[in-house]
C-alpha cells in the first residue's frame, strides 16, 4: 500500500465523478486525435493536389516572371539545369513547362485561355493531370498539333474530342503565333478555374508556335516528402547555374493556400483550446471538490506526521493515474476512429464543391501521424498536470489543526 | 525527567475583531508513562492544549518540550518529523482512512518511517491481534463499528512506538461498554508499553481510569489531582 495504491483508490471515492472527469479526458483526447488527424489529412490532400496539378513543390523561374508573366521572361537554357535538380537529394521528378495567353477559336465561339507546353511523358510521373482525362486521352511523346483542355473551356468554347481549336497568340520574339490544335482530351480537376481557363499542347509544338528559341518558362520540380521543399530549394539557390533566376516553393506561389490553411488551423486551434479549458475546469472541479471533501483527512494525516508535499504527491498522482487512464483510452479510441475513417474516407456532402476549389476529392481521408497522436493528448497531460497542481498547493498552505477542524 | 513539559503557555484565538484566550499561562509537566486527563468543559481549553503538545499548533507565548525538543525552536518539517516519531493520536471522530484496511491505516505511520516490510507486517498483525482485532485485518472502517475503528485508531496510534499518546475524547462517539473496554485496553498498554497516554476528556469514565486529572477552566489550569497520593 504505497502512495501509488492509495491515490488509485482515493480516485474510486467517489466513482461517479471521477467517471465523468476520466470520460472529459478520453473524449477531448480522442477527438483531439481525430480532428488533428483530419486537419492534417486535409491539409496534405490541399497542398498535394495543388502541387500535383500546378505548381509542384518547387519551381524556378526567371526573375519577376511570378509576379508578372511575361512571354520574354525565360529561363535561357533550361535543359542545363534538369539534370543536376534531377539528381539532388529529394527530388522526385523535374520538368520544363512554359504558357502563354492566346485566343482559341473553336468553330462557334471564341475565349481567352492559357496554353501551356509540356512534356507529356514526364507530365504523367508529375503532373495528376493526366489522370483526370474525362473524355478522349491525355497527350503523348511525338504528338503533333495535338491539345487537352479543361471541360468548362471545351464547354465555352462548344468544343469536344476531334474537334479544331485555332489559337492566336504572340511569341516570345513578339511576332504573332498561331496554330491549329485537335482537341484529343478533355480533362476535369474539379477547380473551376483551371478548368476553364487550361489547355496543355506539347513542349516541341508550343516552342515553335511561340518561338521560344530554347527558352522556357519554369522549370517544376516535385520532391518525395513534403518536408523536403526547403532543403531542395537551398540546394538550387546553391546551383551556378540557378543564379539570376528565382526559386520558389509551393507556399510562395500559392500564398493563399498556406493563408487558408492558416486560417483553418487558428480556427481549429481556438476549439481546441475551448475543449482543453472545459476539461481543465473539470480537473479543477474534481480537485477542489476532493481537498474540500478531505481536508479533515489531510489534518489527520499531518498530525500523524505526513509531510505535506507527501499529500501534495498523493493529488498529483491521483491527477496523473486519471489523466493516463483518460489519455491512453482517448488516444486508442482516437486512433481507431481515424483508422477507420482513414479507409473509407468522409464525404464532404454540399461542402464538395467548395472543396473542388481547392482541387480536394470529394471524400476527405484523414491521416494518422506521431504528431497528430500525440500532440493534442500532450497538452491536455501539461493542461491537466497544471490544473491539479493548482488545487494540490492548497495542501501546502494548510495548518494542520484548521484542517482538523474540517 | 518529564516527557512533556509546558511552561506559562498563552494562546490566543482571533476571530474577526472578537478575540479569545484558550489558553492563560498554563504550565504542566508530564513524566513518563503516566496516564493523565485533561478535563474540564466546553471551550476550557484542552483541546488547545492537547494541539500544542501534539506540535499540530504553536503558543502565542510560552514554551512546550517534548521529550526534550522545544517546539519554538523547530520549523514545520522538523515538528511533522517529531510527531511521526513520538507522538501517536486519537481522535474523537477515529478519523481513519477509509480507502484503507485496517491493516493499511495501522501500516501507514510505518510506511512513513521507512520500516521495512517485513516489520511492518509483522508489527502490524501483533498490534491488531493486541487491539482484538484478528479477524479484521482485511475490513475496511465502513465495515467496521465505532468501537473496531476506535481500536485501529489507537493501533495506528501505537503501533510505531510513541513516546506520547494524545487522544481527545476517545470515548465521546462510543457507548459506555465500548468505551469502557477501549479504557482498558489503552491502561494495559500504558503499563505494558511504558507510553504516556494523555486524554482531552469531560467523559467521567475516562476521569475514572486516569490516574492524574488536570482540570481546566477558562484556559487555566483550577487543579491537578494524582489519584496514586
Amino acid at each position: 500500500m504505497g502512495d501509488y495504491l492509495l491515490a488509485w483508490r482515493n480516485i474510486w471515492r467517489n466513482p461517479r465523478r471521477s467517471v465523468l472527469t476520466i470520460l472529459a479526458i478520453v473524449f477531448a483526447s480522442g477527438l483531439l486525435v481525430f480532428m488533428l488527424s483530419f486537419q492534417f489529412g486535409a491539409y496534405e490532400d490541399m497542398i498535394d493536389s495543388s502541387v500535383r496539378l500546378s505548381t509542384g513543390h518547387l519551381q524556378i523561374q526567371a526573375k519577376g516572371y511570378q509576379n508578372r508573366p511575361e512571354m520574354h521572361k525565360v529561363i535561357k537554357n533550361p535543359d542545363r539545369l534538369l539534370g543536376k535538380v534531377a539528381a539532388l537529394d529529394g527530388v522526385d521528378a523535374v520538368t520544363v513547362r512554359s504558357e502563354a495567353f492566346a485566343l482559341a477559336a473553336g468553330a462557334r465561339r471564341s475565349r481567352g485561355i492559357m496554353v501551356s507546353g509540356v512534356r507529356p511523358d514526364v507530365e504523367r510521373r508529375i503532373s495528376s493531370l493526366p489522370g483526370q482525362i474525362r473524355k478522349g486521352r491525355y497527350l503523348r511523346d511525338g504528338d503533333v498539333n495535338v491539345a487537352v483542355i479543361g471541360a468548362l473551356g471545351a464547354e465555352r468554347l462548344q468544343i469536344d474530342i476531334g474537334d479544331e481549336c485555332t489559337l492566336i497568340g504572340q511569341g516570345r520574339d513578339g511576332s504573332v503565333a498561331a496554330t491549329v490544335v485537335r482537341i484529343a482530351g478533355i480533362f476535369k480537376t474539379g477547380i473551376d478555374e483551371f478548368d476553364r481557363t487550361t489547355m496543355q499542347i506539347p513542349l516541341s509544338d508550343f516552342n515553335s508556335i511561340f518561338s521560344m528559341e530554347g527558352g522556357a518558362h519554369r522549370i517544376v520540380i516535385t520532391t518525395k516528402a513534403l518536408a523536403d521543399d526547403r532543403p531542395v530549394a537551398a540546394a538550387v539557390r546553391m546551383m551556378g547555374e540557378a543564379s539570376g533566376l528565382t526559386v520558389l516553393t509551393w507556399d510562395e506561389m500559392t500564398p493563399g493556400l498556406r493563408q487558408s490553411i492558416e486560417l483553418d488551423l487558428i480556427g481549429g486551434i481556438i476549439m481546441y483550446v475551448i475543449l482543453v479549458i472545459v476539461v481543465a475546469f473539470s480537473i479543477l472541479n474534481t480537485f477542489f471538490m476532493a481537498i474540500f471533501e478531505r481536508t479533515r483527512e489531510f489534518g489527520v494525516l499531518m498530525a500523524i506526521g505526513t509531510k505535506p508535499f507527501r499529500l501534495v504527491k498523493i493529488m498529483l498522482l491521483e491527477s496523473l493515474a486519471m489523466t493516463c487512464v483518460g489519455l491512453l483510452t482517448g488516444m486508442i479510441l482516437g486512433t481507431a476512429v481515424t483508422l477507420l475513417f482513414s479507409y473509407y474516407g468522409i464525404g464532404m456532402g454540399e461542402s464538395s464543391e467548395l472543396m473542388a476549389q481547392y482541387g480536394i476529392a470529394d471524400r476527405l481521408y484523414p491521416r494518422l501521424s506521431p504528431l497528430s497522436i500525440i500532440i493534442g493528448p500532450a497538452i491536455i497531460s501539461v493542461v491537466t498536470f497544471i490544473t491539479a497542481l493548482i488545487p494540490a498547493l492548497k495542501i501546502v498552505h494548510m495548518r494542520p489543526v484548521a484542517a482538523l477542524r474540517g | 525527567m518529564s516527557i512533556v513539559e509546558v511552561e506559562e503557555v498563552s494562546k490566543i484565538y482571533h476571530q474577526g475583531k472578537m478575540t479569545f484566550k484558550a489558553l492563560d499561562d498554563v504550565s504542566l509537566a508530564v513524566d513518563k508513562g503516566e496516564f493523565i486527563a485533561l478535563a474540564g468543559p466546553s471551550g476550557s481549553g484542552k483541546t488547545t492544549l492537547l494541539n500544542l503538545v501534539g506540535g499540530l499548533d504553536l503558543p502565542d507565548s510560552g514554551k512546550v518540550v517534548l521529550d526534550g525538543n522545544d517546539y519554538s525552536k523547530m520549523g514545520d518539517g522538523q515538528r511533522a518529523d517529531l510527531r511521526l516519531e513520538r507522538l501517536g493520536f486519537v481522535f474523537q471522530s477515529y478519523n481513519l482512512i477509509p480507502v484503507l484496511t485496517a491493516a493499511e491505516n495501522v501500516e501507514y505511520i510505518l510506511r512513513l518511517q521507512n520500516v521495512e516490510k517485513a516489520e511492518r507486517i509483522e508489527r502490524v498483525q501483533s498490534i491488531l491481534d493486541e487491539v482484538g482485532l484478528q479477524e479484521k485485518h482485511n475490513s475496511r472502517p465502513d465495515e467496521l463499528s465505532g468501537g473496531q475503528q476506535q481500536r485501529v485508531a489507537v493501533a495506528r496510534a501505537i503501533v510505531s512506538n510513541p513516546a506520547v499518546v494524545l487522544a481527545d475524547e476517545p470515548t465521546a462517539n462510543l457507548d459506555s461498554k465500548t468505551g469502557e473496554k477501549l479504557l482498558e485496553m489503552m491502561r494495559v498498554m500504558n503499563e505494558k508499553r511504558q507510553v504516556t497516554f494523555i486524554f482531552a476528556t469531560h467523559d467521567k469514565m475516562v476521569m475514572d481510569f486516569a490516574r492524574r486529572i488536570v482540570s481546566l477552566h477558562d484556559g487555566k489550569v483550577a487543579g491537578d489531582q494524582k489519584k496514586d497520593e
